[in-house]
């Protein structure tokens, strides 16, 4: 694979479909699809390739030689500006094992999303474009090793999700849209100044000996690389990186979205149509958490230390508020988003402790709840197809008028609650394994527990409410699953069922970046904070 | 002993100059605005001359005076060819009268 | 017979149900009587577990047990901690291979039976697969060497539980109780959960043995003798839901509305036994507190269900809270150290419990699916094979000599004697004695009503007829093995028996000696052995005198109080001499407190079931117009903040502009005055201009 831009491929092959797309006539709309559909397999083919190709034994983090399928070149360069100094912005492409669970995630929801775009039929070019749009802007944030690429991928994906919800979305689409993007625009402004704040305290040495202020996480990362009179230079006496540090948190916290910046989440699913709430939950809340572990971590060990406390204390709230929402929701499609706080909450808990087992949970979090919160709005959109409403007790013995159908929501809800022999249930465990052992977050963990028993309790009681019971004779002419929605849901429930049972396929990959993401964070912390104390 | 010194010829040259400035105020008619103005570069060029021949110029302002001639030479070209134009256009050279532009 | 062909047998009877699921489940619709594929799996695992039984309990049964592990999940070298890998593993003891054939052959039983009673049904081949999946989590249970394997098959059962409970689910009752005992479940498994967090935060490890090796190597959770009695009491908690311990017993009354025959399986017999078999499996590191809390947990849950069980009128109801009584009286046996009876009487108690609810089943089937006792009566004659084998079973179960129950409940109650003659602790056994009462009572006054006297509901009497052979055959073969002859050859001694002389040993404590109980005090020749976790515990010379004097104590008074509960139940039922209508309304007010089940289910109802729910509410109500309130509030201010700056930007900013373009116009109005077109003056200004520029700027 030495040489061949393959990151490149999968990031930037949508917008070959999205050109394609562009210039296909209106009525076209078949085409569109069927253009869009062959590209993000083609994407998750390349996923495999990936795969394929991974050195599991490659760590990453904050090593640019460890880092798998590279791709670096100059991409802006602005010579000799008077007091910057040379500006240059790399174009850096790389995977480890933080990174390739959700290059992975990203293909995979991508195409599930893709066949469940298959009944839009407003503007189908424009949709598809957009979607096309998202699905480069979502890869390019999950393999940029350059912040200002990052950030850029990462300010490309509000568009078209604004656009995708507010005019494909439901009767609130508006307010839902413009709520998604400013709250998620805040939370990018925070992230621009910490990058920028960055940026001029931390200077890279080029191959021709020179230094220059950098963008590149990996250079961020050396506590050697901070020029001393930077203002985020750790050397430097103020206190503003431990406010750049809670800017940056706050960025990414919206994302997630952690209590209490969590409500532009059930207002964005309900009125999302169905395909952009699974890419929705699946892929754009990991991206926060994504940032988190990639970015703030280990670029700030030292602050994160100080404050794994309180990271882990909004996870605990996450997971024990989201749950007693979602108990009190009517609504099937805002309870799926209200567990869905939930579920993001177990992650911030996992990457809190700090340990091996725990972040490994976090990340395997992740991607399982990647999976399983898209079988979830994958349901709730097959029955709102079909029935128009999404109120939960309008429904009620659904269990024999469409078997299938409740036989896959069973193994999502249950996924969900974290049933052992699923996905849910290893990354759910290790995150209490992990958090439980360190003492600092210990009582936390202890509390978080009750998210189990809380989980099962708005699932299960869902569960009766829409599928035991009388059938409403409402509902009586309902069909059950057809050949496109078994397409889209056998597959998330093979993932979900073979990585409980074989946990290790996806474990594998990201130990060993996990394993030296804490090493790392342990030593930088101590470095960081002895070079402080001697001050 | 009269040595004729800088200042006679600035006082000259001042002289000359003050009756030009005259001329193109006082007069109506357009030919005899233009001679004003000869006047008045004329006056320039023996101020040109006499500073080259006491200040310690080079012959800078001798070139000067010989570039004001070619150029007055040229003006009064140009300025006599408009002249007539106006003439041609209103039968008349009084520049009070040639204010069509005016508002 | 090698170690590993055993490994690799236990192995396959662990596959064998879940093939049988998966293909039954898949290939439900397509092939015609794939049910049988399921039956056939079950059966060739009952087969392979008896060789196992028969090899581990000839060759083996002194032997260590033959363990086998492999590595899951490895997660390399990590700094403090070393090699941390998690295991998954099996575990063969004589305890293992028992319970093995327990769970088989009562799930094949049942697999026959229900060919009869679930006939019809018309989601008969699911009800199979999902037999398949329980019999699948429940031997992964068994079989398990690690506490997280456990974790994950005992949540399996539980799934398996909730769908067989809730199997009917058009009726709400039933999908109710499925979603309530999952949910109660799931508060027990916190408990366990949390357990195991400390064992593997302190150990690295899920494995029993090396836990244990740990602990008798003098390493306790955080190093603290507290901690360990909160582990004990912790993993416990997952026993607590599991076997229907108060207070979380209130699920398994309710489970009734499941299948006859799945209560058969998995609430009589099998599933809510594994909670104690949880309890056998971590009893050498408990310590002498958490053992006296399970203790009373258990003693206290046989005599609560036991009162509950004496007023109910539905048949299942009376089984279910009998279930509950006999697994307190299990979970009361590992209390006090009768571990080895403990155990016996989870064994003798699936049999016959089993048999109980099969035979119930029968019934109900005859009488068209009619549970209330009130509604039957006089039985016997249409139903002989059933009522026989009835009768067989509340023999065993009220503890009468010759019967399996005998053996297992009389050790367990000379256990509680000899424990509080050792320790003072006498609530105990006047639980365990009272209960005995109690049961004989209960069950024969089922018995009674149900098949003897005339009938009271002489149209449904008609129509009763013995079940077919497929659901009396089970029945047979379970009264068979509800007799004494299987565990020992001497009907009043189970002590002298193979069952517990030879096959079960009580395992050696681990937990330092101060946290003991006086009497399990290593001896110094027992501590030489500590080496091995599977030592045959040497009680110290104080226990084994004190049993020696309980036996005949506790012997006499067990069969005693057994002949008064059943002399009880014929002098008000049978003979009626007392008439019970009016017993109830003398004491209504215990009646009634009975009948209602201690309040238990409005209590819970009340606090945690409306506390839950309404917190949900407060919060959701608080999230949409505090929280979202704020977000929203921001905005509104932001507009309003946008609103007041347009006032600002169109009469200030752009006032602004106007008023130099109106101010620049005056202005220009004004001079325009000078612009007179006449170049003379032009020439005049300019003159002017350079001339006050020089006076300006003259250099002197």
């Amino acid at each position: 694979m030495d040489g061949f831009p393959i990151l490149s491929l999968i990031t930037f092959l949508p917008i070959v479909g999205l050109v394609i797309v562009l210039s296909l006539p209106k009525e076209k709309a078949q085409t569109v699809r069927i253009t869009t559909l062959v590209i993000t397999s083609i994407q998750v083919i390349l996923a495999v390739i990936l795969l394929a190709n991974y050195n599991y034994g490659l760590a990453g983090i904050n090593d640019p030689n460890s880092f798998q399928f590279v791709e670096k070149f100059r991409w802006i360069e602005i010579p000799g500006i008077s007091w910057i100094g040379t500006i240059k912005i790399d174009y850096f492409l790389g995977v480890d094992g933080l990174s390739m669970p959700m290059v992975l995630l990203t293909a995979l929801i991508t195409f599930i999303a893709t066949l469940s775009s298959w009944k839009i039929d407003k503007s189908v070019k424009g949709y598809f474009a957009l979607f096309l749009l998202l699905d480069t802007a979502m890869m390019g944030v999950f393999v940029s090793l350059d912040f200002f690429l990052f950030y850029v991928f990462w300010e490309l994906m509000l568009l078209p999700m604004y656009f995708l919800i507010g005019i494909w979305g439901g009767p609130r689409k508006e307010y839902a849209a413009i709520k998604f993007f400013i709250y998620t625009l805040v939370g990018s402004v925070f992230m621009l100044l910490v990058m920028i704040g960055l940026y001029f305290s931390t200077k890279e040495i080029l191959p021709d000996g020179s230094s220059a202020y950098t963008f590149n996480m990996l250079a961020m990362m050396n506590p050697h690389n901070y020029v001393s009179t930077g203002i985020l230079s750790p050397l430097n006496p103020s206190n503003l990186r431990f406010i750049a540090y809670i800017a940056l948190f706050a960025g990414f916290a919206i994302k997630i979205p952690m209590f209490p910046f969590h409500t532009w989440l059930p207002d964005a699913h309900v009125e999302a149509p169905t395909p952009i709430s699974v890419i929705l939950a699946g892929v754009l809340l990991k991206m926060g958490t994504y940032g988190i572990l990639r970015i703030s971590f280990p670029i700030f060990p030292n602050i994160t230390r100080e404050l794994m406390w309180y990271i882990a204390l909004f996870g605990m709230i996450n997971i024990i508020y989201g749950a007693l929402v979602a108990l009190a929701q009517k609504d099937f499609k805002k309870l799926i988003a209200y567990s869905s706080v939930s579920h993001m909450g177990y992650v911030l808990l996992g990457m809190a402790s700090l340990t091996s087992v725990g972040i490994n949970g976090a990340v395997f979090q992740m991607f399982n709840h990647g999976t399983i919160t898209a079988m979830l709005f994958l349901s709730v959109g097959v029955i709102y197809d079909r029935a128009h409403t999404r109120g939960i007790y309008e429904f009620g013995g659904l269990a024999n008028q469409m078997p299938v159908y409740t036989g896959f929501v069973t193994v999502a809800f249950f996924a969900a609650i974290g049933l052992p022999s699923m996905s849910g249930f290893i990354s759910e465990a290790m995150v209490f394994l992990g958090s439980f052992g360190t003492e600092v977050i210990r009582t936390l963990a202890i509390i978080s527990t009750l998210g189990i028993l809380l989980g099962a309790a708005y699932m299960l009681w869902t569960l009766q409410r829409i599928f035991f019971g009388k059938l409403n004779e409402k509902w009586a002419n309902l069909p059950d699953l057809d050949l496109r929605e078994y397409v889209m849901l056998v597959p998330l429930a093979i993932v979900v069922i073979f990585l409980g049972i074989y946990p290790s396929a996806m474990l594998n990959i990201m130990n060993t970046s996990v394993k030296h993401l804490v090493d790392f964070l342990a030593v930088n912390a101590h470095h960081i904070s002895t070079t402080i104390s001697a001050l | 002993m009269l040595v004729v010194g800088l200042t006679h010829y600035l006082v000259l040259s001042a002289f000359l100059f003050s009756l030009g400035l005259y001329g193109i105020v006082t007069r109506k008619n357009a030919i005899m605005v233009l001679m004003g103005i000869e006047l008045m570069l004329n006056a320039a060029n023996i101020n040109f001359v006499a500073f080259s021949r006491y200040g310690n110029y080079g012959i800078g302002g001798q070139l000067a005076a010989l570039f004001v001639i070619i150029l007055a030479a040229a003006e009064a070209a140009i300025a006599l060819a408009i002249v007539l134009n106006i003439y041609k256009t209103f039968a008349n050279v009084d520049v009070d009268d040639i204010n069509n532009l005016k508002e | 017979m090698s170690e590993i062909t055993l490994v690799n047998l236990s192995l396959i009877i662990l596959l064998l149900p879940i093939i049988g699921f998966t293909v039954v489940i898949f290939f439900g619709k397509r092939f015609f009587k794939i049910f049988w594929f399921e039956i056939a799996m079950i059966g060739i695992a009952f087969v392979l577990a008896s060789i196992i039984l028969f090899v581990r309990l000839t060759t083996y049964v002194d032997a260590a047990p033959i363990v086998f592990q492999f590595t899951w999940i490895n997660f390399g070298n990590l700094p403090l901690l070393g090699h941390l890998t998690i295991d998954l593993g099996v575990k063969i003891d004589n305890m293992a291979a028992i319970m093995m054939v327990v769970v088989t052959l009562i799930s094949f039983l049942v697999h026959i039976y229900s060919l009869g009673y679930m006939k019809g049904d018309p989601r008969f081949t699911r009800y199979y697969s999902y037999l398949g999946i329980f019999s699948f989590s429940m031997l992964g249970i068994v079989l398990t060497h690690n506490l997280l394997m456990m974790y994950i098959f005992w949540e399996l059962v539980g799934l398996s539980s909730y769908l067989l409970i809730g199997f009917w689910y058009e009726k709400k009752s039933a999908a109710d109780a499925g979603k309530k005992a999952f949910l109660t479940n799931r508060v027990g498994d916190i408990g366990m959960f949390l357990g195991i967090l400390i064992l593997f935060t302190n150990y690295h490890t899920f494995t029993f043995d090396t836990i244990f090796h740990s602990i008798a190597g003098g390493h306790l959770p955080f190093d603290s003798g507290a901690w360990l009695t909160a582990t004990g009491i912790l993993l416990f908690m997952g026993a607590v839901g599991k076997s229907a311990q108060f207070p979380l017993h209130v699920w398994l009354p309710d489970a009734m509305e499941g299948p006859t025959p799945v209560s058969a399986l998995i609430h009589a017999a099998t599933m809510v036994a594994a909670g104690v078999y949880m309890i056998a499996r971590i009893f050498p590191m408990l310590t002498a507190d958490a053992l006296l809390v399970i203790a009373l947990v258990g003693g206290f849950t046989s005599f609560l269900a036991a009162t509950i069980a004496i007023t109910q009128n539905d048949i299942k109801k009376v089984l279910a809270y009998s279930t509950i009584s006999q697994l307190g009286y299990m979970v009361m046996a590992m209390g006090v150290g009768a571990y080895a009876y403990g155990f016996f009487h989870l064994v003798t108690h699936a049999w016959f419990k089993a048999l109980l609810f099969l035979g119930s089943g029968s019934v109900i089937q005859a009488m068209h699916h009619e549970q209330d006792i009130r509604e039957m009566g006089g039985l016997r004659k249409k139903l002989p094979i059933t009522y026989y084998t009835f009768l067989t079973a509340t023999l065993a179960i009220s503890g009468v000599p010759f019967f399996s129950g005998f053996l297992s409940k009389d050790g367990l109650l000379l256990g509680t004697y000899a424990f509080a003659s050792l320790t003072g602790h006498v609530l105990i056994p006047i639980f365990g004695f009272t209960v005995v009462i109690l049961t004989a009572f209960y069950m024969f006054r089922l018995v009674i009503i149900t098949f003897h006297g005339e009938p009271r509901n002489i149209e449904k009497y008609n129509h009763a007829h013995e079940s077919p052979k497929v659901m009396t055959i089970p029945l047979i073969v379970l009264a068979v093995l509800s007799f004494f002859f299987w565990y020992t050859g001497n009907p009043f001694s189970g002590e002298s028996g193979w069952f517990i002389s030879k096959w079960i040993h009580t395992p050696h404590s681990v937990v330092p000696d101060s946290l003991r109980f006086n009497f399990m005090r290593s001896t110094a020749e027992a501590s030489a052995h500590l080496e091995n976790a599977h030592e045959v515990i040497t009680h110290s010379p104080m226990y084994m005198e004190a049993l020696h004097h309980s036996h005949y104590p506790a012997m006499i008074i067990s069969i005693l109080f057994a002949g008064l509960g059943i002399l009880l139940a014929y002098v008000i039922y049978q003979w009626k001499k007392v008439d019970p209508d009016k017993l109830a309304e003398r004491y209504s007010w215990l009646y009634k407190f009975s009948l209602n089940k201690w309040y238990f289910d409005e209590l819970y109802q009340a606090t945690f079931v409306a506390g839950t729910l309404g917190l949900g509410k407060v919060l959701a109500w608080f999230d949409t117009y505090i929280v979202d309130g704020i977000v929203n509030g921001t905005a509104w201010v932001t507009r309003k903040v946008s609103e007041f700056s347009g006032l600002f930007d169109t009469y200030v900013v752009d006032g602004l502009v106007n008023f130099t373009a109106f101010f620049s116009g005056f202005v220009g109005l004004g001079l325009k005055k000078i612009q007179t077109g006449r170049v003379q003056t032009y020439v005049v200004f300019a003159v002017l201009s350079i001339l006050i520029l020089l006076l300006i700027l003259r250099p002197f």
